[in-house]
C-alpha cells in the first residue's frame, strides 16, 4: 500500500509574483583566440618560468645563479684571449657545454620538475585540458618552453666566446664555422636533456625527489660511463682490445652521447678518455640513439598526459 | 631523545614507493658497474680505488645523503603536515635528533653496504681498499645527513642546494681550487680512510686530526642548528 506523498504546496503564493528578471546577462562575443594562441601562451609562461621571472624572488635565485656561472668562465676566457693576444680561443666551442655538463644538469634538475611537477601538484593539469588545448598542444608547449630555455642557457656562453673571438681578430670564417657548429650541439644537448628530464619529473608531482631523480639519472650515468671507459682505456693500452669498447659504453649516458655526435659530425675533439671518437659509422648510430630518445621521451609524456586525473 | 615513532614514521616516508626506488637503484647500478668493471679488467687494486673513490665515495653517497637527508623533514615542512608533529609533546630537538638517526641509517644502508659489496667484487680488499672506503662512506653518511637535514628545515629549495654543494662544490670546485677541497666533506672522509687503508691507495688531502674535528664540528652544529629552526618554525604559503 503506497503512502500518501505529501503534495508539495507551494508557501507562497505561485502565480504573478514569480518571474525571471532579465538582468542584463551578455555573451561573449569579442575574438576567441583558440588553440594555438593558448598553446602559446602556454610556451612563453613556462619559457619565462624557467627563468623565474613572473615568480618569486627566491625562485629567480637559483635559474640566474646557473645562468651566470655558465657564462662567467666564457667571460674570462675571452678576456684572457683578448688579453694575450691569442691565435685561438683556450676551448673549443663544441667542448664548453661538455665541460659545464654539472650546471646544465643541475639546471634542468631544478627547472623540469618546476615546469611540470606543480601543475600534477596542484591539481592545475586538468583545468588547462578544460581550455582549447589538447594533450599534445601541453606536451609541445611544456618541451619547447624547456629546450628553449636550456638553449638559452647553453647558447649564451657560446655567443659571448664568439663575440669575444671577432673582437680580438681571430680568423672570422674559422670562428664562425666553429660556432655553427655549437650551436648545433647544444641544440640537439638541450633538445635531449629538456626530454629526460620532463619525462622524469611527470612522473612525480613531489618537487624535491623530482629534481633528486633527474640529477640521479644524468649524473650517475655519466659517472659510471667515464668510469667504465677510463678502465677500457687503460685496458686497451695494455694491449686488450678494447679501444671499441670506449665507443659503445659512451652510448649510456646523455653527455657522452652529445660528445660522441659531435666528435662524429660537428668536427670537435672527443672528451672520451685516448680522445678518439666514434667513428662516422659508429657517428650515426649515435646520432640515432639521440634522436631516439628525443622522440621517446615525447611519445613517453603523451602517453603520461594522455589521462590525468583528479 | 629518540621517538619511536617519530623514527617510524620517518622510515615510511623516506622508504615509501618511489623513494625506496631511487634509494635502491643506485646501489645496485654501483655493484652492477663493479661486476662489469671486474669482468672487464680483472682485479686491479688501483680501478678498484678508482671506482670506489670516483663513483661510490663522490657520487652516490652526496646523493643518497641528499635524498635521505632532505628527504627526513623536507616534504613535511612543504605540505604544512609538520605541524600536526610540532604539535604533539615531543621536543623539538627529540624530533630532530630521531630523524638524523633515521636519515644516517637510511643512508649508511644504502651507500656503505653497497660500497663494502662493490669493493668485494672489485679486488676482494686487497690492500683494505673495501673496507677503507666502506668506512669513509659511514663516516660520510653522518656528516652528510645532518648538513642536508639543516639545508631542509632551512630552505625550501633544500634539494637544489644540496645537490649544489656535493656536486659543484665538492666535484668542480675541489677539482680546481685546493683550497675548496678543505671544506669538504668527502676529503675528511678521505682522510679517515687513509688511516684504515694505510698504503697509499687511498689519500685525502686534509689531516687526519682536522677532518675528524671538522666532521664532528659540522655535524653537531648542523643538527643543533636544524633544532633550534624548527622551533621557530614559520609555515610559509607555496610559491
Amino acid at each position: 500500500m503506497a503512502v500518501e506523498q505529501p503534495t508539495r504546496t507551494p508557501v507562497t503564493q505561485s502565480g504573478d509574483q514569480t518571474r525571471i528578471h532579465n538582468i542584463g546577462y551578455r555573451t561573449y562575443d569579442g575574438p576567441r583566440l583558440g588553440r594555438s594562441y593558448a598553446t602559446r601562451s602556454l610556451y612563453s609562461q613556462s619559457l619565462r618560468g624557467a627563468y623565474g621571472l613572473g615568480r618569486s624572488v627566491k625562485s629567480k635565485v637559483l635559474p640566474m645563479l646557473l645562468f651566470v656561472v655558465m657564462c662567467v668562465p666564457a667571460a674570462i676566457m675571452v678576456a684572457v684571449a683578448v688579453a694575450t693576444k691569442a691565435k685561438d680561443l683556450p676551448v673549443d666551442y663544441t667542448r664548453y657545454a661538455i665541460i659545464m655538463q654539472a650546471v646544465i644538469s643541475l639546471y634542468v634538475a631544478s627547472q623540469a620538475p618546476q615546469s611540470v611537477s606543480r601543475d600534477l601538484r596542484f591539481k592545475t593539469v586538468p583545468l588547462y585540458f578544460s581550455r582549447p588545448i589538447e594533450t599534445a598542444d601541453y606536451v609541445r608547449a611544456k618541451f619547447a618552453a624547456l629546450a628553449s630555455a636550456l638553449f638559452l642557457l647553453t647558447a649564451a656562453p657560446l655567443l659571448v666566446l664568439y663575440v669575444g673571438a671577432l673582437l680580438a681578430k681571430l680568423d672570422f670564417a674559422d670562428q664562425t664555422k666553429g660556432f655553427a657548429q655549437g650551436l648545433v650541439s647544444v641544440a640537439l644537448l638541450s633538445l635531449l636533456f629538456a626530454g629526460l628530464g620532463l619525462v622524469i619529473a611527470s612522473v612525480t608531482p613531489r618537487r624535491g625527489f623530482g629534481i633528486a631523480a633527474v640529477i640521479a639519472v644524468l649524473t650517475i650515468s655519466y659517472g659510471a660511463v667515464s668510469t667504465l671507459q677510463a678502465i677500457a682505456d687503460a685496458q686497451s693500452i695494455d694491449g686488450g682490445g678494447s679501444a671499441d669498447a670506449i665507443t659503445w659504453i659512451g652510448l649510456f649516458s646523455p653527455v657522452t652521447l652529445i660528445d660522441g655526435v659531435q666528435s662524429a659530425f660537428l668536427g670537435a675533439s672527443s672528451a672520451f678518455p685516448g680522445g678518439v671518437g666514434p667513428s662516422n659509422g659508429e657517428g650515426v648510430v649515435y646520432v640515432l640513439v639521440t634522436l631516439g630518445l628525443i622522440a621517446a621521451s615525447y611519445g613517453l609524456l603523451m602517453r603520461r598526459y594522455r589521462k590525468v586525473g583528479l | 631523545m629518540y621517538d619511536p615513532t617519530v623514527a617510524r614514521l620517518t622510515y615510511r616516508a623516506l622508504l615509501g614507493r618511489r623513494r625506496a626506488l631511487i634509494l635502491g637503484a643506485l646501489p645496485l647500478l654501483l655493484i652492477a658497474v663493479s661486476v662489469v668493471v671486474r669482468g672487464l679488467a680483472g682485479a686491479d687494486d688501483q680501478t678498484a680505488s678508482d671506482l670506489l673513490g670516483g663513483l661510490a665515495l663522490a657520487t652516490m653517497v652526496p646523493i643518497i645523503g641528499v635524498i635521505a637527508g632532505t628527504g627526513a623533514i623536507g616534504p613535511e615542512i612543504d605540505d604544512g603536515s609538520v605541524v600536526y608533529l610540532l604539535s604533539k609533546p615531543v621536543k623539538r630537538s627529540t624530533i630532530i635528533f630521531t630523524k638524523l638517526i633515521v636519515a644516517i641509517a637510511v643512508t649508511m644502508v644504502f651507500s656503505a653496504l653497497p660500497t663494502f659489496i662493490a669493493g668485494f667484487i672489485l679486488n676482494g680488499n686487497g690492500q683494505q681498499i673495501a673496507v677503507a672506503y666502506t668506512v669513509a662512506a659511514l663516516v660520510a653518511s653522518i656528516a652528510y645527513a645532518a648538513l642536508f637535514l639543516l639545508l631542509g628545515t632551512v630552505s625550501r629549495h633544500a634539494v637544489v642546494f644540496g645537490l649544489v654543494y656535493a656536486l659543484v662544490w665538492e666535484a668542480l670546485f675541489g677539482s680546481l681550487v685546493a683550497g675548496a677541497r678543505t671544506l669538504s666533506v668527502q676529503q675528511w672522509a678521505l682522510a679517515v680512510a687513509q688511516k684504515v687503508a694505510g698504503g697509499d691507495m687511498v689519500t685525502s688531502d686534509v689531516a687526519l686530526p682536522t677532518a675528524t674535528v671538522l666532521l664532528a664540528v659540522v655535524t653537531v652544529l648542523a643538527t643543533w642548528y636544524a633544532g633550534q629552526k624548527l622551533r621557530s618554525l614559520t609555515l610559509a604559503g607555496e610559491e
